[in-house]
C-alpha cells in the first residue's frame, strides 16, 4: 500500500467518525456504559481480593515451648523453623512479652483477672509467632513445625496452633469470594463485547449500500476495510478513554470520602495508583480491541458481493 | 470488446433470466437494450460488470474471461467499466466532488491528479459550481450527472447504464442522453437498458431486444418496437 493511500485511509476513518455523527454517538455511548459497569465491578473485585489478602495475611502460627527451655535451644529452634521454605517470618515472644500482650488485649476487664501475676510467677510459656509466605499453606507449615518438635529428643515444643478448622473455612470463603468476583468480571467482559460489537454492526448494516457502491467503482476489499478499521479503533479508543477518566475520578473520590470510616473498620481500599494502572490498561485495551473487532467483523460480511 | 457466447443464467430460485444469449459488441458502439420488464436486461448488464456469473457459457470483456475471474481480480476489471443506475447510487454523506474523487482514490491516483481530473469531468457534465453540494441538495438530473461523472472519471472503455433516464422528466432525460452521446463520441462503448421509446426512436442506435431471456431482435439502427 502506498503511503499516500494510508494517509487517505486515516483521513477517511476520522471523517467517517464525524460524518456518521449519531451512529458514532451510539457506539461510543454503548462502549462507555458497558465498560463502565465492567470497570466498576473490576474495582470492586480488586478490593474484595485485596481485603481477602489482608484478612488471610493475618493468620499466623503460634508455637508454644516447654516452660524451662534454655536460650541455646530457643535459638536453635528459631533457626530450624526459620529455615522452612514456607516460613516468611519468625518472632520470639518471651513469656514476659506474652503476659504484657495478654494484659493489653484483655483490657480493663482482664486487668483484675491477671492481677497478681508478675515475672516471678508468670504462668505463660515462651512462644514463637510464625508467619508464612502463602497463608493457604499454613497447615502444611504447622505440620512441619510439629515434626521438628517430635524429632527433638527433649521435645521442647508443647503445641503448635494456627486456628485449625477456622482458618480452613476462612480460606474456603475467601476463595469463593475471589472466584465469584472473577466470574462476574469475565461475564461482564463478554457481555460488553457483544453489546458493543452489536451496536457497531448496526451502524455498518446502515452502510451496506455504501460498501456496495465502493465495490462497484472497483475498490478492493482492503481499500474498503481500512477506513472502517480505523473508525472502529477510534471509536473504541475514545469510548474507553472517557470510561477510564470517569472510573478513576469516581474511584479517587470514593477513596477520599470513605477513608475515615473504612479506616475505623481496619479496611484499606486499593490505592488509586495500583487500581488505576490495571483498570486503565484493561479498559483501554479491551475497548480498542472491541472497536476494531466489531467493525472489521461486520464489514467482512458485506464484502462478499 | 464484449462477447457473450451461449450465456445461460438461472438464479437460485429457479428463474431462468437468460437462455442461450450470444452477442458481440465492438469498441465504441452505442447499444440500446430493450424489452419488457423481467426479460433479462438487468441480468445481461450485471454479467458484464461481474455482479453475477453465468450459469453456463462464456463472457469476455476487454479480453478478460469474466465468468472465470478470481474474486481478487474483480475490482481491477470493474475499474474499466463505468456503471450508471436509475437510482444514481451516490454516497449520501459525500459531496459531489468527493463522490467523483472516490472512484479515483480507489485506483490510488495522486491527489493532484484526482483534483485536476475531477474538476475536468465536473465541467464536462455541467456541474462545475456544485462540487461541494451533497447529493440530497441536487435535483434528480443533477444527481445522475454526478453518477455519470463518477462512471467516466477513470476513462473506462465501457459504460453500462441501467435505465439512466428512468426517474427523470423528458427534458432532463435529453440532457443526460446528449451527455452519453458525447462520451460515446470520445471513444467509450455504451450499453444502455431503457424503456424510453422516444429516445430510442429519435437518437437512432443499435437496438438489442430481449424477451424471455433470449435475443429476439438485433438491428444496427433499430427502433423501440414496443407499445407503451
Amino acid at each position: 500500500m502506498k503511503f499516500s493511500t494510508l494517509v487517505r485511509h486515516l483521513r477517511e476513518g476520522v471523517k467517517n467518525v464525524v460524518r456518521n455523527g449519531w451512529m458514532t454517538f451510539a457506539s461510543v455511548s454503548s462502549i462507555i456504559i458497558s465498560l463502565f459497569i465492567l470497570g466498576a465491578f473490576l474495582l470492586l473485585a480488586m478490593n474484595v481480593n485485596n481485603l481477602a489478602d489482608q484478612i488471610e495475611s493475618q493468620v499466623q502460627i503460634r508455637v508454644y515451648l516447654q516452660l524451662n527451655t534454655d536460650d541455646a535451644k530457643i535459638n536453635e529452634l528459631k533457626n530450624t523453623i526459620g529455615n522452612i521454605p514456607e516460613v516468611s517470618k519468625i518472632e520470639f515472644v518471651s513469656k514476659e512479652k506474652g503476659l504484657e500482650a495478654l494484659r493489653e488485649s484483655m483490657g480493663a476487664d482482664g486487668a483484675e483477672l491477671l492481677e497478681g501475676y508478675d515475672q516471678t510467677n508468670n504462668p505463660l510459656p515462651d512462644s514463637f509467632t510464625v508467619e508464612v509466605f502463602e497463608p493457604q499453606k499454613i497447615a502444611y507449615a504447622a505440620k512441619q513445625i510439629e515434626a521438628i518438635g517430635k524429632t527433638d529428643e527433649s521435645s521442647p515444643i508443647t503445641s503448635v496452633k494456627y486456628g485449625k478448622g477456622t482458618v480452613e473455612s476462612l480460606f474456603k470463603i475467601m476463595n469463593a469470594v475471589r472466584n465469584i468476583g472473577l466470574v462476574i468480571v469475565a461475564g461482564l467482559g463478554v457481555t460488553a463485547m457483544f453489546l458493543i460489537s452489536n451496536t457497531i454492526k448496526t451502524t455498518i448494516v446502515a452502510r451496506r449500500r455504501e460498501i456496495g457502491i465502493m465495490k462497484l467503482v472497483g475498490a478492493t476489499n482492503n481499500f474498503i476495510r481500512w477506513p472502517f478499521f480505523i473508525e472502529g479503533a477510534l471509536i473504541g479508543c475514545f469510548g474507553s478513554v472517557v470510561t477510564v477518566v470517569l472510573l478513576l475520578v469516581g474511584y479517587s473520590r470514593l477513596v477520599e470520602v470513605s477513608q475515615v470510616e473504612l479506616g475505623l473498620m481496619m479496611i484499606k481500599l486499593v490505592t488509586l495508583k495500583d487500581a488505576g494502572y490495571t483498570v486503565s490498561v484493561l479498559i483501554l485495551g479491551l475497548g480498542t480491541l472491541i472497536g476494531i473487532w466489531g467493525s472489521t467483523l461486520s464489514v467482512r460480511k458485506y464484502l462478499k458481493v | 470488446m464484449i462477447e457473450l457466447q451461449d450465456i445461460w443464467k438461472t438464479y437460485a430460485d429457479g428463474t431462468h433470466a437468460l437462455r442461450g444469449v450470444s452477442v458481440r459488441i465492438d469498441r465504441n458502439e452505442f447499444v440500446y437494450l430493450v424489452g419488457p420488464s423481467g426479460a433479462g436486461k438487468s441480468t445481461f448488464m450485471k454479467l458484464i460488470y461481474r455482479e453475477e456469473i453465468p450459469t453456463k457459457g462464456q463472457i469476455s470483456v476487454n479480453g478478460f474471461n469474466i465468468g472465470k475471474l478470481k474474486p481478487r481480480k474483480i475490482p481491477y476489471v470493474r475499474r474499466n467499466i463505468g456503471v450508471i443506475f436509475q437510482d444514481y447510487r451516490l454516497l449520501p454523506k459525500l459531496t459531489v466532488y468527493e463522490n467523483i474523487a472516490f472512484a479515483m482514490e480507489v485506483i490510488e491516483a495522486p491527489r493532484r491528479v484526482i483534483k485536476k481530473r475531477t474538476m475536468e469531468v465536473l465541467e464536462l457534465v455541467g456541474l462545475k459550481g456544485r462540487h461541494s453540494s451533497l447529493p440530497q441538495q441536487l435535483s434528480g438530473g443533477e444527481q445522475q450527472r454526478v453518477a455519470i461523472a463518477r462512471a467516466i472519471v477513470n476513462n473506462p472503455s465501457v459504460i453500462v447504464a441501467d435505465e439512466p433516464t428512468g426517474n427523470l422528466d423528458p427534458e432532463t432525460s435529453w440532457g443526460i442522453m446528449n451527455l452519453l452521446e458525447e462520451i460515446n463520441f470520445r471513444g467509450t462503448t455504451i450499453i444502455m437498458a431503457t424503456h424510453n421509446k422516444e429516445i430510442v426512436n429519435t437518437l437512432r442506435k443499435r437496438v438489442i431486444a430481449i424477451e424471455n431471456g433470449t435475443i429476439v431482435r438485433d438491428e444496427v439502427r433499430g427502433e423501440y418496437g414496443y407499445e407503451i
